[in-house]
C-alpha cells in the first residue's frame, strides 16, 4: 500500500500535538526520524514512536490506523496532500487547512477546521464546538474549503465564517453561524437555538428548520431562485455530495438586521 | 476571370485555387439559459445584435447551438453563444455591456461561463453594481456567481469566464451564381451545414453577407468599401474577378474559437453547395484574402475539398 501508515500501538495518557505530521514537514525524514517526533503535551516527553508504529515511505499520503479524541491538531495548516483518520479525532483537526483533504472516519473534537482556507475536511461522525470557527481573538473562521459532517455538529458552527462551504446531515448546535461574514451553510437536521445571531453576510440552508430566529431576522417569503438549484447540483457533482435540498422553492429570511443584515436563511417551504 | 484559377471542379462547382486570409482574435463562450427555449432565445439574440463586425461593432458575436437542460449549469434550456474581440479589453467591454442591457434585462435569464482557461474575462462581475449594494457573492466548488435582486426576482450570473487568444476570425467562403436566387440557396445551404459545426459562429444576418468588403477605399477615412472586384454590376469597370455567367456573389464569414472549427466548418460549407450544384446553387466557390500578408491565418479552399 502506498503512502505513510501511523498504526496506534496504545491509547496516549495525554493530549496528542500531531501538528507536525503533516506531509511537507515529514518529507524527506527516516522512519527513525519521524520516530523521535515530539508529540507529547505534558514533561513526560511522548514522542511518535511511544504512540505509533510507523510504515511506508510516502508521507504525501497518510494514514491514522486507529484515531483517538486525543490526536489533536492533525492536519494543521497543511497545503497538500492526504490524511485518513480510522477513528476518532481531537481538537483542531485541520485548521488552517490550506490545501488536500482529511477524513475522518470518527468524531472530531473543538474547532475542526477553524480558519481552514482550502481543501476538504470530511468527518464521518460528529464533529465538536466552534465548527469551522476561530480561535479566541481572531477576527475570521472558515476562510475557504469545504468542510462535511456526516454526524451533527456543536454548538457555533461557522462562527465568524468569512467564506467557504459547511455541510452538516445531522442537527445543528446552538448558535450556527454566529457573527457570520460570508460563505454557505448547510444543515439536513433541526439547528438549536437561534442560527444566524449577527450574521453579516452569508448563507444558511437549514433543511429541518431551526429551533426559533431572533426577531431581528424578516421573512422575505417564498423564494423560488436560481442559486438554490445551481448549489444542490454542484454539491452533489462536486466535494459535498448530495445534500437535503434540490432547488424546488425555499421561504427566506433575511437578516440579522441587528448588524449588516445582508445574509439569508432557507427554510423548507 | 483574369488571375483565377481553379482548385477543382465538383458536381460542375469550380473551386478557386484560393485561401481565405483569417486574424487571431481573443474570444469567449457563454451559456444563457431561461424558463424556456423561448426566452432563452430571445435574450441570446439580443445579446449577439449589433455583432457582425468587429471594425464597427466592437465585437462579433453569434449564436453556437441550442443547449439541453442537460448541458446547462442550472438543468434548465439554454442557448451557448460566442463573441470574439481584437483583444481581451475590447472583448470584456463589449461582452459586459451587452449581458448588462441584453441578458440581465430579459426575464428568467442567467448567464454563465462556457469556456474554460487561465485567462478570463469579468461577467457578473462587472455588472454587479447595479444591485445597489444588494448583490450576493457566492463561492462553492470552485465555482463563483454573483446574485443580483431584480424586479423579476434575482438575476444570477457567473463572475468571471474564460477566453482564448487561439481564436479567428475571417474564415469566409464566396458563393458565386447565375442569380441572386441560386446565391442565396447555396449560401443557405452553406449555413445549415454549417451550424452544425462546434465552437464556429456566423456573425451576418442568417449568417450571410450580400455586401462583402476589401480594405479601404477612396475616400479619407473609409476602413473598408465594396469589394468592386466581385460586384457584378462594375464587371468591365473594375478589376473584375467574375466571369459573364457570374450575376451574384454572397459571402459567409466564419469565426471560431480554433483554427480547426473554422476549417471544419468551411469544408462543410464548401460540401454542402458542391451537393447542390451549380443549377440550384452556385457555379463557383471562392474565398476572400489580402495577399496573404497580413493574416497569420491561410485557409486554402484546395485543403479543405470535400
Amino acid at each position: 500500500m502506498t503512502g505513510m501508515t501511523f498504526l496506534k500501538t496504545q491509547e496516549p495518557e495525554e493530549r496528542l500535538d500531531l501538528s507536525a505530521l503533516v506531509p511537507a514537514r515529514l518529507k524527506g525524514l527516516s522512519s527513525a526520524e519521524i520516530a523521535r517526533i515530539a508529540i507529547g503535551t505534558s514533561r513526560r516527553g511522548v514522542v511518535v514512536g511511544d504512540v505509533f508504529a510507523v510504515s511506508g515511505d510516502d508521507p504525501s499520503v497518510l494514514r491514522f490506523a486507529g484515531g483517538s479524541p486525543r490526536f489533536d491538531r492533525i492536519g494543521e495548516a497543511m497545503a497538500g496532500g492526504e490524511i485518513t483518520v480510522e477513528g476518532d479525532a481531537g481538537a483542531r483537526l485541520g485548521r488552517m487547512l490550506k490545501a488536500g483533504r482529511i477524513t475522518v472516519t470518527g468524531s472530531a473534537g473543538m474547532h475542526a477546521g477553524s480558519a481552514m482556507e482550502g481543501g476538504v475536511l470530511r468527518i464521518g461522525g460528529d464533529a465538536g464546538d466552534f465548527l469551522g470557527g476561530p480561535l479566541a481573538g481572531e477576527t475570521m473562521g472558515l476562510k475557504g474549503g469545504t468542510i462535511v459532517v456526516g454526524g451533527r455538529a456543536g454548538e457555533r458552527a461557522g462562527d465568524r465564517m468569512r467564506r467557504g462551504v459547511i455541510c452538516v446531515a445531522g442537527e445543528a448546535g446552538d448558535g450556527l453561524g454566529s457573527r457570520m461574514i460570508a460563505g454557505t451553510i448547510v444543515v439536513g437536521r433541526r439547528a438549536a437555538g437561534t442560527p444566524g445571531r449577527m450574521m453579516k453576510r452569508g448563507t444558511l440552508i437549514l433543511c429541518g428548520g431551526a429551533e426559533r430566529f431572533a426577531p431581528t431576522f424578516v421573512d422575505n417569503g417564498p423564494a423560488d431562485i436560481l442559486i438554490l438549484k445551481v448549489m444542490a447540483s454542484a454539491f452533489a457533482q462536486g466535494e459535498v455530495g448530495e445534500v437535503p435540498f434540490d432547488g424546488a422553492p425555499m421561504r427566506r429570511l433575511g437578516g440579522d438586521t441587528a448588524v449588516l443584515g445582508l445574509g439569508e436563511i432557507f427554510l423548507p417551504l | 476571370m483574369p488571375g483565377v484559377t481553379e482548385a477543382g471542379v465538383i458536381n460542375g462547382v469550380v473551386i478557386d485555387d484560393g485561401f481565405a486570409e483569417a486574424f487571431p482574435m481573443a474570444g469567449t463562450a457563454l451559456q444563457i439559459t431561461a424558463v424556456n427555449e423561448k426566452w432563452a432565445l430571445e435574450a441570446a439574440r439580443a445579446m449577439t445584435g449589433f455583432a457582425t463586425s468587429v471594425i464597427a461593432c466592437g465585437c462579433e458575436g453569434g449564436i453556437d447551438r441550442m443547449l439541453s437542460p442537460e448541458e446547462t449549469r442550472d438543468g434548465r434550456p439554454g442557448v451557448r453563444v460566442l463573441f470574439f474581440g481584437f483583444d481581451a479589453g475590447g472583448l470584456e467591454k463589449q461582452v459586459t455591456t451587452r449581458l448588462g442591457q441584453c441578458v440581465l434585462t430579459s426575464p428568467t435569464s442567467a448567464c454563465y461561463a462556457d469556456l474554460g482557461g487561465e485567462k478570463q474575462i469579468d461577467l457578473g462581475s462587472a455588472i454587479r453594481y447595479f444591485a445597489d449594494g444588494w448583490q450576493i457573492s457566492k463561492k462553492f466548488e470552485g465555482r463563483h456567481f454573483w446574485r443580483m435582486p431584480v424586479m423579476e426576482g434575482e438575476f444570477l450570473c457567473e463572475a468571471k469566464t474564460g477566453i482564448t487568444t487561439d481564436g479567428v476570425g475571417g474564415g469566409n467562403l464566396l458563393l458565386m451564381a447565375r442569380s441572386t436566387a441560386q446565391a442565396l440557396a447555396a449560401s443557405e445551404a452553406a449555413i445549415a451545414a454549417m451550424r452544425k459545426v462546434p465552437d464556429v459562429i456566423m456573425p451576418f444576418p442568417g449568417g450571410i453577407v450580400r455586401s462583402g468588403s476589401k480594405v479601404g477605399g477612396k475616400y479619407k477615412g473609409m476602413m473598408a468599401s465594396t469589394n468592386d472586384a466581385y460586384c457584378p454590376t462594375l464587371k468591365g469597370v473594375t478589376a473584375s474577378q467574375l466571369g459573364p455567367e457570374i450575376g451574384s456573389v454572397l459571402e459567409i464569414v466564419i469565426d471560431g474559437l480554433t483554427a480547426g472549427a473554422v476549417a471544419d466548418a468551411m469544408r462543410v460549407g464548401i460540401k454542402a453547395v458542391t451537393d447542390l450544384g451549380p443549377a440550384e446553387g452556385a457555379l463557383r466557390i471562392g474565398a476572400g484574402n489580402y495577399g496573404g500578408n497580413l493574416g497569420p491565418h491561410h485557409f486554402h479552399l484546395k485543403d479543405l475539398l470535400p
